[in-house]
Protein backbone atom coordinates (compact mmCIF):
# COMPACT_ATOMS: atom_id res chain seq x y z
CA UNK A 1 0.00 0.00 0.00
CA UNK A 2 2.78 2.92 1.38
CA UNK A 3 4.98 1.07 -1.55
CA UNK A 4 2.59 2.04 -4.06
CA UNK A 5 1.95 5.32 -2.89
CA UNK A 6 5.42 5.83 -2.74
CA UNK A 7 6.41 4.84 -6.45
CA UNK A 8 3.67 7.20 -7.16
CA UNK A 9 6.06 10.33 -6.28
CA UNK A 10 8.00 12.01 -8.90
CA UNK A 11 11.07 12.29 -6.48
CA UNK A 12 12.70 14.44 -9.11
CA UNK A 13 9.84 17.14 -8.65
CA UNK A 14 10.28 16.81 -4.57
CA UNK A 15 13.92 17.17 -4.91
CA UNK A 16 13.50 20.67 -7.12
CA UNK A 17 10.92 21.86 -4.72
CA UNK A 18 12.58 20.73 -1.95
CA UNK A 19 15.98 22.74 -3.20
CA UNK A 20 13.98 25.46 -3.91
CA UNK A 21 12.87 25.71 -0.34
CA UNK A 22 16.29 25.98 0.95
CA UNK A 23 17.56 28.05 -1.75
CA UNK A 24 14.40 30.64 -0.74
CA UNK A 25 15.15 29.88 2.92
CA UNK A 26 19.37 30.68 2.82
CA UNK A 27 18.82 34.02 0.11
CA UNK A 28 16.15 35.32 2.90
CA UNK A 29 18.66 34.79 5.86
CA UNK A 30 21.29 36.27 3.62
CA UNK A 31 19.70 39.29 2.40
CA UNK A 32 18.47 40.36 6.23
CA UNK A 33 21.97 39.73 6.82
CA UNK A 34 23.50 42.36 4.35
CA UNK A 35 20.44 44.31 5.94
CA UNK A 36 22.02 44.18 9.36
CA UNK A 37 25.84 44.80 7.99
CA UNK A 38 24.84 47.29 5.72
CA UNK A 39 23.37 49.44 8.74
CA UNK A 40 26.79 49.12 9.86
CA UNK A 41 28.52 49.51 6.82
CA UNK A 42 26.23 52.50 6.12
CA UNK A 43 26.99 54.38 9.52
CA UNK A 44 30.61 53.74 9.19
CA UNK A 45 31.29 54.67 5.46
CA UNK A 46 29.35 57.82 6.13
CA UNK A 47 31.44 58.49 9.28
CA UNK A 48 34.71 58.12 7.75
CA UNK A 49 33.33 60.95 5.53
CA UNK A 50 32.55 63.51 7.54
CA UNK A 51 35.68 62.92 9.10
CA UNK A 52 34.84 60.67 12.38
CA UNK A 53 34.72 56.94 13.10
CA UNK A 54 31.36 55.91 13.29
CA UNK A 55 30.04 53.20 15.68
CA UNK A 56 33.08 50.92 17.05
CA UNK A 57 32.47 50.25 20.33
CA UNK A 58 30.66 46.72 20.20
CA UNK A 59 33.05 43.97 19.65
CA UNK A 60 35.64 44.70 17.01
CA UNK A 61 35.29 47.63 14.69
CA UNK A 62 32.27 47.67 15.87
CA UNK A 63 30.94 44.53 13.82
CA UNK A 64 28.39 43.45 16.64
CA UNK A 65 26.58 47.00 16.46
CA UNK A 66 24.02 45.36 14.29
CA UNK A 67 23.41 42.60 16.68
CA UNK A 68 23.25 45.21 19.64
CA UNK A 69 20.47 47.16 17.63
CA UNK A 70 18.08 44.23 16.76
CA UNK A 71 18.35 43.13 20.43
CA UNK A 72 17.40 46.91 21.22
CA UNK A 73 14.66 46.98 18.74
CA UNK A 74 13.37 43.58 19.48
CA UNK A 75 12.81 44.88 23.30
CA UNK A 76 11.25 48.14 22.50
CA UNK A 77 7.41 48.53 23.31
CA UNK A 78 5.41 48.02 20.53
CA UNK A 79 3.05 51.51 20.41
CA UNK A 80 -0.15 51.62 18.52
CA UNK A 81 -1.61 54.88 18.58
CA UNK A 82 -4.94 54.90 19.99
CA UNK A 83 -6.97 56.25 17.40
CA UNK A 84 -4.56 53.83 14.50
CA UNK A 85 -6.25 51.13 12.84
CA UNK A 86 -4.30 48.63 14.19
CA UNK A 87 -4.78 46.13 11.75
CA UNK A 88 -3.41 48.03 9.00
CA UNK A 89 -1.10 49.58 11.68
CA UNK A 90 0.10 45.73 11.73
CA UNK A 91 -0.11 44.64 8.46
CA UNK A 92 1.84 47.46 6.62
CA UNK A 93 5.04 46.97 7.37
CA UNK A 94 4.90 43.18 6.46
CA UNK A 95 3.45 44.24 3.20
CA UNK A 96 6.72 46.21 2.87
CA UNK A 97 8.93 44.41 3.38
CA UNK A 98 7.92 40.53 2.18
CA UNK A 99 7.78 42.14 -1.24
CA UNK A 100 11.66 43.54 -1.17
CA UNK A 101 12.16 39.84 0.27
CA UNK A 102 10.60 37.96 -2.93
CA UNK A 103 11.76 39.84 -5.56
CA UNK A 104 15.41 38.02 -5.39
CA UNK A 105 13.50 35.01 -6.38
CA UNK A 106 14.03 35.38 -9.92
CA UNK A 107 17.56 37.54 -9.61
CA UNK A 108 20.28 34.84 -11.09
CA UNK A 109 23.39 35.63 -9.50
CA UNK A 110 24.85 33.04 -11.97
CA UNK A 111 25.12 30.61 -14.56
CA UNK A 112 24.45 27.00 -13.93
CA UNK A 113 26.03 24.71 -13.72
CA UNK A 114 25.52 21.01 -15.40
CA UNK A 115 25.68 18.40 -12.58
CA UNK A 116 26.75 15.33 -15.36
CA UNK A 117 22.94 13.59 -16.43
CA UNK A 118 21.17 15.43 -18.49
CA UNK A 119 18.51 17.77 -17.01
CA UNK A 120 20.20 18.03 -14.01
CA UNK A 121 21.90 21.60 -12.72
CA UNK A 122 22.86 23.43 -10.06
CA UNK A 123 20.96 26.67 -10.78
CA UNK A 124 21.91 30.27 -8.87
CA UNK A 125 18.61 31.31 -8.82
CA UNK A 126 15.28 29.75 -7.53
CA UNK A 127 13.25 30.44 -10.45
CA UNK A 128 13.53 31.07 -13.78
CA UNK A 129 10.51 31.89 -15.24
CA UNK A 130 10.08 33.85 -18.89
CA UNK A 131 8.31 36.99 -17.63
CA UNK A 132 11.54 37.71 -14.83
CA UNK A 133 11.53 41.66 -15.27
CA UNK A 134 7.98 41.86 -15.17
CA UNK A 135 7.39 39.71 -12.02
CA UNK A 136 10.33 42.19 -10.44
CA UNK A 137 8.82 45.26 -11.69
CA UNK A 138 5.30 44.06 -10.74
CA UNK A 139 6.56 43.05 -6.84
CA UNK A 140 8.78 46.19 -6.32
CA UNK A 141 5.61 47.93 -6.76
CA UNK A 142 3.53 46.37 -4.59
CA UNK A 143 6.07 47.18 -1.81
CA UNK A 144 4.28 51.38 -1.95
CA UNK A 145 1.06 49.84 -0.40
CA UNK A 146 3.17 49.34 2.34
CA UNK A 147 4.41 52.77 2.92
CA UNK A 148 0.88 53.91 1.75
CA UNK A 149 -1.10 52.17 4.26
CA UNK A 150 1.29 53.00 6.88
CA UNK A 151 0.62 57.15 5.96
CA UNK A 152 -2.79 56.01 6.38
CA UNK A 153 -3.16 53.39 9.53
CA UNK A 154 -0.94 55.97 11.47
CA UNK A 155 -3.96 58.52 11.81
CA UNK A 156 -1.54 61.28 11.57
CA UNK A 157 -1.28 63.66 9.23
CA UNK A 158 2.37 63.89 8.81
CA UNK A 159 2.33 60.12 8.43
CA UNK A 160 -0.23 60.51 5.91
CA UNK A 161 1.86 63.21 3.82
CA UNK A 162 5.09 60.49 3.70
CA UNK A 163 2.59 57.87 2.63
CA UNK A 164 1.04 59.98 -0.26
CA UNK A 165 4.31 61.61 -1.41
CA UNK A 166 5.75 58.06 -1.08
CA UNK A 167 2.77 56.78 -3.68
CA UNK A 168 3.12 59.69 -6.26
CA UNK A 169 6.93 59.39 -6.11
CA UNK A 170 6.98 55.76 -6.75
CA UNK A 171 4.20 56.11 -9.50
CA UNK A 172 6.38 58.92 -11.30
CA UNK A 173 9.70 57.05 -11.08
CA UNK A 174 8.38 53.36 -11.94
CA UNK A 175 6.97 54.73 -15.02
CA UNK A 176 10.97 56.16 -16.29
CA UNK A 177 12.40 52.66 -14.62
CA UNK A 178 10.25 50.59 -16.73
CA UNK A 179 10.66 52.44 -20.08
CA UNK A 180 14.51 52.22 -18.94
CA UNK A 181 14.22 48.76 -18.02
CA UNK A 182 12.26 48.06 -21.40
CA UNK A 183 15.16 49.65 -23.17
CA UNK A 184 17.37 46.82 -22.60
CA UNK A 185 13.88 44.36 -23.01
CA UNK A 186 13.50 45.61 -26.47
CA UNK A 187 17.47 45.12 -27.25
CA UNK A 188 17.92 41.52 -25.80
CA UNK A 189 14.20 40.32 -27.06
CA UNK A 190 13.46 38.84 -23.62
CA UNK A 191 12.44 39.44 -20.77
CA UNK A 192 13.71 36.32 -18.89
CA UNK A 193 16.46 37.96 -16.35
CA UNK A 194 19.01 34.62 -16.92
CA UNK A 195 18.28 35.32 -20.73
CA UNK A 196 19.31 38.50 -20.86
CA UNK A 197 22.92 38.11 -18.89
CA UNK A 198 23.48 35.23 -21.18
CA UNK A 199 22.62 37.57 -24.18
CA UNK A 200 25.70 40.13 -22.21
CA UNK A 201 27.76 37.13 -21.82
CA UNK A 202 27.56 36.10 -25.33
CA UNK A 203 28.09 39.76 -27.20
CA UNK A 204 31.00 40.38 -24.04
CA UNK A 205 29.58 43.91 -23.91
CA UNK A 206 26.88 44.49 -21.09
CA UNK A 207 23.72 46.56 -21.77
CA UNK A 208 24.26 49.72 -19.69
CA UNK A 209 27.99 50.08 -21.72
CA UNK A 210 26.30 50.26 -25.38
CA UNK A 211 27.01 53.53 -26.66
CA UNK A 212 24.17 56.66 -26.17
CA UNK A 213 20.79 54.04 -25.93
CA UNK A 214 22.43 52.02 -23.17
CA UNK A 215 24.10 54.61 -21.67
CA UNK A 216 20.90 56.93 -21.34
CA UNK A 217 18.86 53.77 -20.34
CA UNK A 218 21.10 53.11 -17.42
CA UNK A 219 21.63 56.39 -16.13
CA UNK A 220 17.68 56.49 -15.82
CA UNK A 221 17.55 53.36 -14.44
CA UNK A 222 19.94 54.42 -11.78
CA UNK A 223 18.18 57.50 -10.78
CA UNK A 224 14.54 55.93 -10.71
CA UNK A 225 16.02 53.05 -8.33
CA UNK A 226 17.23 55.36 -6.18
CA UNK A 227 14.26 57.38 -6.14
CA UNK A 228 12.10 53.74 -6.08
CA UNK A 229 13.86 52.91 -2.73
CA UNK A 230 13.19 56.35 -0.88
CA UNK A 231 17.22 56.99 -0.29
CA UNK A 232 18.63 60.53 -0.20
CA UNK A 233 18.69 62.55 -2.39
CA UNK A 234 14.95 61.33 -2.85
CA UNK A 235 13.86 60.25 0.51
CA UNK A 236 10.91 62.77 0.69
CA UNK A 237 8.02 59.93 1.89
CA UNK A 238 10.42 60.19 4.98
CA UNK A 239 11.89 63.64 5.03
CA UNK A 240 13.32 64.25 8.65
CA UNK A 241 13.16 67.80 8.68
CA UNK A 242 9.65 68.73 7.13
CA UNK A 243 7.54 65.50 8.11
CA UNK A 244 9.23 63.48 11.23
CA UNK A 245 9.69 60.35 9.35
CA UNK A 246 7.17 60.10 7.93
CA UNK A 247 5.19 57.25 7.17
CA UNK A 248 7.20 55.62 10.01
CA UNK A 249 6.79 58.14 12.56
CA UNK A 250 4.44 56.41 14.60
CA UNK A 251 6.10 53.13 14.18
CA UNK A 252 8.40 51.62 16.69
CA UNK A 253 10.07 48.48 17.97
CA UNK A 254 10.27 45.69 15.64
CA UNK A 255 7.28 46.94 13.19
CA UNK A 256 9.46 50.13 12.27
CA UNK A 257 12.77 47.72 11.80
CA UNK A 258 10.85 45.68 9.37
CA UNK A 259 10.63 48.92 7.31
CA UNK A 260 13.73 50.04 7.91
CA UNK A 261 15.14 45.86 6.58
CA UNK A 262 13.01 46.54 3.55
CA UNK A 263 14.65 49.84 2.92
CA UNK A 264 17.98 47.91 2.97
CA UNK A 265 16.50 44.77 0.99
CA UNK A 266 14.85 46.54 -1.79
CA UNK A 267 18.76 48.68 -2.46
CA UNK A 268 20.18 45.09 -2.70
CA UNK A 269 17.18 44.46 -5.18
CA UNK A 270 17.57 47.49 -7.36
CA UNK A 271 21.03 47.12 -7.50
CA UNK A 272 21.08 43.70 -8.58
CA UNK A 273 18.42 44.12 -11.06
CA UNK A 274 20.70 47.04 -12.27
CA UNK A 275 23.56 44.42 -12.46
CA UNK A 276 21.43 41.78 -14.38
CA UNK A 277 19.64 44.26 -16.74
CA UNK A 278 23.01 46.89 -17.53
CA UNK A 279 25.98 45.29 -16.21
CA UNK A 280 25.81 41.81 -17.29
CA UNK A 281 24.71 40.62 -14.23
CA UNK A 282 27.67 37.68 -13.07
CA UNK A 283 30.07 38.26 -16.16
CA UNK A 284 33.11 40.88 -15.86
CA UNK A 285 32.13 43.89 -16.86
CA UNK A 286 33.93 43.51 -20.67
CA UNK A 287 34.13 40.17 -21.98
CA UNK A 288 33.56 36.67 -21.06
CA UNK A 289 35.24 34.62 -18.27
CA UNK A 290 38.22 33.23 -19.71
CA UNK A 291 39.67 29.79 -19.34
CA UNK A 292 38.37 26.81 -17.77
CA UNK A 293 35.44 26.15 -18.60
CA UNK A 294 32.61 25.67 -15.18
CA UNK A 295 35.15 28.14 -13.58
CA UNK A 296 32.40 30.99 -14.44
CA UNK A 297 29.81 29.06 -12.05
CA UNK A 298 32.35 29.63 -9.01
CA UNK A 299 33.53 33.07 -10.47
CA UNK A 300 30.20 34.42 -11.27
CA UNK A 301 28.20 34.85 -7.83
CA UNK A 302 31.64 35.95 -6.50
CA UNK A 303 31.59 39.08 -9.30
CA UNK A 304 27.96 39.82 -9.06
CA UNK A 305 28.47 40.18 -5.03
CA UNK A 306 31.26 42.64 -5.68
CA UNK A 307 28.93 44.41 -8.14
CA UNK A 308 26.68 44.22 -5.64
CA UNK A 309 28.64 46.14 -3.24
CA UNK A 310 29.86 48.44 -5.18
CA UNK A 311 26.27 49.66 -6.10
CA UNK A 312 25.85 49.67 -2.06
CA UNK A 313 28.58 51.73 -1.60
CA UNK A 314 27.53 54.18 -4.05
CA UNK A 315 23.91 54.16 -2.43
CA UNK A 316 25.91 55.57 0.83
CA UNK A 317 27.85 57.79 -0.96
CA UNK A 318 25.36 59.59 -2.54
CA UNK A 319 23.26 60.05 0.57
CA UNK A 320 26.21 61.04 2.45
CA UNK A 321 26.68 63.94 -0.23
CA UNK A 322 23.35 65.09 -2.02
CA UNK A 323 20.77 67.10 -0.26
CA UNK A 324 17.13 66.09 -0.45
CA UNK A 325 15.28 67.41 -3.36
CA UNK A 326 12.24 70.04 -3.12
CA UNK A 327 9.23 68.62 -3.53
CA UNK A 328 7.95 69.83 -6.92
CA UNK A 329 11.62 69.58 -8.33
CA UNK A 330 11.24 65.51 -7.70
CA UNK A 331 8.39 65.50 -9.69
CA UNK A 332 9.53 67.84 -12.59
CA UNK A 333 12.88 65.30 -12.59
CA UNK A 334 10.67 62.17 -12.74
CA UNK A 335 8.29 63.87 -15.32
CA UNK A 336 9.37 66.15 -17.28
CA UNK A 337 12.91 64.86 -17.54
CA UNK A 338 13.23 61.35 -16.99
CA UNK A 339 10.04 60.04 -18.27
CA UNK A 340 10.33 61.91 -21.89
CA UNK A 341 14.14 60.83 -21.58
CA UNK A 342 13.47 57.06 -21.47
CA UNK A 343 10.22 57.09 -23.93
CA UNK A 344 12.55 58.71 -26.14
CA UNK A 345 15.32 56.89 -25.65
CA UNK A 346 13.37 53.71 -25.97
CA UNK A 347 11.88 55.15 -28.97
CA UNK A 348 15.36 55.40 -30.45
CA UNK A 349 16.15 52.17 -29.40
CA UNK A 350 13.16 50.64 -30.91
CA UNK A 351 14.23 52.28 -34.44
CA UNK A 352 17.88 50.87 -34.76
CA UNK A 353 16.71 47.71 -33.63
CA UNK A 354 13.90 47.77 -36.23
CA UNK A 355 16.40 48.96 -38.98
CA UNK A 356 18.76 46.08 -38.16
CA UNK A 357 16.78 43.17 -37.03
CA UNK A 358 19.77 40.84 -36.69
CA UNK A 359 18.73 40.28 -32.95
CA UNK A 360 21.98 42.05 -31.64
CA UNK A 361 23.71 45.14 -31.77
CA UNK A 362 25.09 46.35 -34.69
CA UNK A 363 28.19 48.28 -32.98
CA UNK A 364 29.58 45.05 -31.32
CA UNK B 1 44.02 75.39 3.62
CA UNK B 2 40.01 74.81 2.25
CA UNK B 3 38.37 78.05 1.77
CA UNK B 4 34.82 78.91 0.47
CA UNK B 5 34.89 79.93 -3.46
CA UNK B 6 32.27 82.63 -3.62
CA UNK B 7 32.30 83.28 -7.36
CA UNK B 8 29.56 81.60 -9.10
CA UNK B 9 29.86 79.88 -12.19
CA UNK B 10 27.82 81.39 -14.91
CA UNK B 11 24.39 80.34 -15.71
CA UNK B 12 24.49 77.46 -18.15
CA UNK B 13 23.08 77.22 -21.23
CA UNK B 14 20.22 75.04 -22.66
CA UNK B 15 18.93 71.40 -21.73
CA UNK B 16 22.58 70.00 -22.47
CA UNK B 17 24.37 73.00 -20.66
CA UNK B 18 21.89 72.51 -17.39
CA UNK B 19 22.32 68.67 -17.18
CA UNK B 20 26.14 69.31 -17.96
CA UNK B 21 26.56 71.60 -15.16
CA UNK B 22 24.27 69.66 -12.73
CA UNK B 23 26.17 66.41 -13.12
CA UNK B 24 29.19 68.25 -12.66
CA UNK B 25 27.89 69.70 -9.20
CA UNK B 26 27.02 66.23 -8.33
CA UNK B 27 30.80 64.95 -9.22
CA UNK B 28 32.55 67.59 -7.22
CA UNK B 29 29.90 66.98 -4.46
CA UNK B 30 31.21 63.51 -5.09
CA UNK B 31 34.65 63.91 -4.99
CA UNK B 32 34.78 65.62 -1.41
CA UNK B 33 32.78 63.27 0.12
CA UNK B 34 35.42 60.25 -1.44
CA UNK B 35 38.25 62.90 -0.79
CA UNK B 36 37.28 63.08 2.78
CA UNK B 37 37.58 59.36 3.38
CA UNK B 38 40.78 59.22 3.19
CA UNK B 39 41.31 61.84 5.86
CA UNK B 40 41.87 60.20 10.06
CA UNK B 41 38.46 60.99 11.64
CA UNK B 42 39.07 64.35 14.20
CA UNK B 43 37.15 62.53 16.54
CA UNK B 44 38.74 62.09 19.70
CA UNK B 45 38.40 58.56 21.52
CA UNK B 46 37.47 59.68 24.72
CA UNK B 47 38.11 57.69 27.41
CA UNK B 48 41.13 56.02 26.07
CA UNK B 49 42.94 59.01 24.50
CA UNK B 50 42.56 62.16 27.23
CA UNK B 51 42.00 65.85 25.86
CA UNK B 52 44.61 68.62 25.81
CA UNK B 53 43.17 71.21 27.49
CA UNK B 54 44.06 74.89 27.14
CA UNK B 55 46.07 76.48 30.56
CA UNK B 56 42.82 78.79 31.11
CA UNK B 57 39.85 76.26 30.53
CA UNK B 58 37.35 76.98 33.10
CA UNK B 59 36.48 73.61 34.92
CA UNK B 60 36.19 72.67 38.10
CA UNK B 61 37.01 75.00 41.02
CA UNK B 62 40.00 75.03 43.46
CA UNK B 63 40.73 77.14 46.61
CA UNK B 64 44.70 77.79 46.36
CA UNK B 65 46.94 78.05 49.23
CA UNK B 66 50.11 79.77 50.03
CA UNK B 67 53.28 78.00 49.63
CA UNK B 68 53.40 78.10 53.55
CA UNK B 69 50.02 76.17 53.48
CA UNK B 70 47.74 79.00 54.20
CA UNK B 71 44.63 79.32 52.50
CA UNK B 72 44.35 82.34 50.00
CA UNK B 73 40.65 83.08 50.62
CA UNK B 74 39.70 85.46 52.88
CA UNK B 75 36.16 84.92 53.15
CA UNK B 76 34.92 88.12 51.68
CA UNK B 77 31.83 86.55 49.46
CA UNK B 78 33.15 88.45 46.52
CA UNK B 79 32.76 85.46 44.37
CA UNK B 80 29.47 84.84 45.86
CA UNK B 81 28.55 88.35 44.85
CA UNK B 82 29.93 88.15 41.09
CA UNK B 83 28.40 84.77 40.80
CA UNK B 84 25.58 85.05 38.20
CA UNK B 85 24.40 81.89 38.72
CA UNK B 86 24.07 81.88 42.28
CA UNK B 87 26.21 78.86 43.04
CA UNK B 88 28.66 80.02 45.25
CA UNK B 89 27.92 80.14 49.18
CA UNK B 90 30.88 81.70 51.55
CA UNK B 91 30.33 82.06 55.55
CA UNK B 92 33.31 84.42 56.76
CA UNK B 93 34.64 84.06 60.17
CA UNK B 94 37.07 85.95 62.39
CA UNK B 95 40.62 83.73 61.57
CA UNK B 96 42.11 82.66 65.02
CA UNK B 97 45.33 84.06 65.56
CA UNK B 98 46.59 81.58 67.52
CA UNK B 99 45.61 78.82 64.64
CA UNK B 100 45.52 81.06 61.74
CA UNK B 101 43.53 79.62 58.71
CA UNK B 102 43.98 82.33 56.27
CA UNK B 103 46.81 85.00 56.09
CA UNK B 104 43.81 87.63 56.14
CA UNK B 105 41.69 88.72 59.59
CA UNK B 106 39.09 86.55 58.39
CA UNK B 107 38.99 83.34 56.85
CA UNK B 108 35.97 80.77 54.60
CA UNK B 109 34.22 79.02 57.82
CA UNK B 110 31.88 77.39 55.45
CA UNK B 111 32.70 77.46 51.29
CA UNK B 112 30.28 75.74 48.91
CA UNK B 113 30.30 75.57 45.42
CA UNK B 114 26.69 74.13 43.76
CA UNK B 115 27.77 72.33 40.70
CA UNK B 116 24.48 71.57 39.20
CA UNK B 117 24.02 75.69 39.24
CA UNK B 118 27.37 76.61 38.00
CA UNK B 119 27.72 78.13 34.32
CA UNK B 120 31.82 77.74 34.63
CA UNK B 121 31.49 81.81 33.49
CA UNK B 122 34.73 82.71 35.27
CA UNK B 123 33.11 85.36 36.78
CA UNK B 124 34.28 83.79 40.85
CA UNK B 125 37.58 83.78 39.56
CA UNK B 126 37.66 87.61 38.06
CA UNK B 127 35.78 88.86 41.34
CA UNK B 128 38.69 87.25 43.81
CA UNK B 129 40.80 89.48 45.54
CA UNK B 130 43.24 87.37 46.65
CA UNK B 131 43.45 85.08 43.71
CA UNK B 132 42.37 82.03 45.66
CA UNK B 133 39.59 80.64 43.30
CA UNK B 134 40.92 79.31 40.17
CA UNK B 135 39.16 77.20 37.93
CA UNK B 136 41.07 73.71 36.87
CA UNK B 137 41.30 71.64 33.67
CA UNK B 138 39.46 68.81 35.64
CA UNK B 139 36.29 68.38 33.12
CA UNK B 140 34.31 65.20 34.63
CA UNK B 141 32.28 66.53 37.27
CA UNK B 142 29.16 63.95 35.96
CA UNK B 143 27.53 61.92 39.17
CA UNK B 144 24.60 60.30 40.20
CA UNK B 145 23.07 62.72 42.77
CA UNK B 146 22.28 65.78 43.29
CA UNK B 147 24.01 65.53 46.83
CA UNK B 148 27.35 64.28 45.15
CA UNK B 149 27.36 67.46 42.93
CA UNK B 150 27.28 70.27 45.93
CA UNK B 151 31.22 70.58 46.33
CA UNK B 152 32.39 71.54 49.97
CA UNK B 153 35.32 73.39 51.22
CA UNK B 154 37.20 70.67 51.99
CA UNK B 155 36.62 68.98 48.63
CA UNK B 156 37.28 72.43 46.90
CA UNK B 157 40.96 72.56 48.57
CA UNK B 158 44.27 72.51 46.94
CA UNK B 159 46.09 69.87 49.17
CA UNK B 160 48.52 71.46 51.40
CA UNK B 161 52.29 71.29 50.74
CA UNK B 162 54.01 68.76 52.72
CA UNK B 163 55.61 70.86 56.27
CA UNK B 164 58.91 70.64 56.37
CA UNK B 165 59.91 72.01 60.36
CA UNK B 166 63.33 73.70 59.50
CA UNK B 167 62.22 76.06 57.09
CA UNK B 168 58.32 76.67 58.37
CA UNK B 169 57.59 79.20 60.21
CA UNK B 170 54.23 77.70 60.94
CA UNK B 171 53.23 78.52 64.44
CA UNK B 172 53.51 75.59 66.83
Amino acid sequence: MIGDLLALIDWNTVFIILLAFIKAFVIVNVLLVIFAYMTVTERKVMGRMQARYGPNRVGPFGLLQPIADGIKLALKEDIVPSQANPWVHTIAPLLSLIPALIIFAVIPIGPSIPLGQPGREWTWFIANINVGYLYAAAIASLGVYGIVLAGWASNNKYSLLGGLRASAQMISYELAQGLAALTVVLMAGTINLYEIVQQQGRSGLPFGLLPIFGWIAFAIYIVAGIAETNRTPFDLPEAEGELGAGFHTEYSGFKWSMFFMAEYVNMVNVSALAIVLFLGGWWPMIGAWIGVPGLDGILGPIFFVLKIAFFMFCFIWLRTTLPRLRYDRLMNLGWKFLFPAALLNLTATAVWVALWPRGWWPFV
Amino acid sequence: MAYVELKSPPPPKGLAGTIGADLGAIARGLAVTLRHMGQKPVTLQYPEERPTLPPRHRGRHELERHENGLEKCVGCELCALACPAKAIFVEGAENPPEAPVSIGERYAKTYIVNMIRCIFCGFCVEACPTEALQLKRVFELADYSRQSMIYTKEMLLAPAPKKEPEDSWLPG
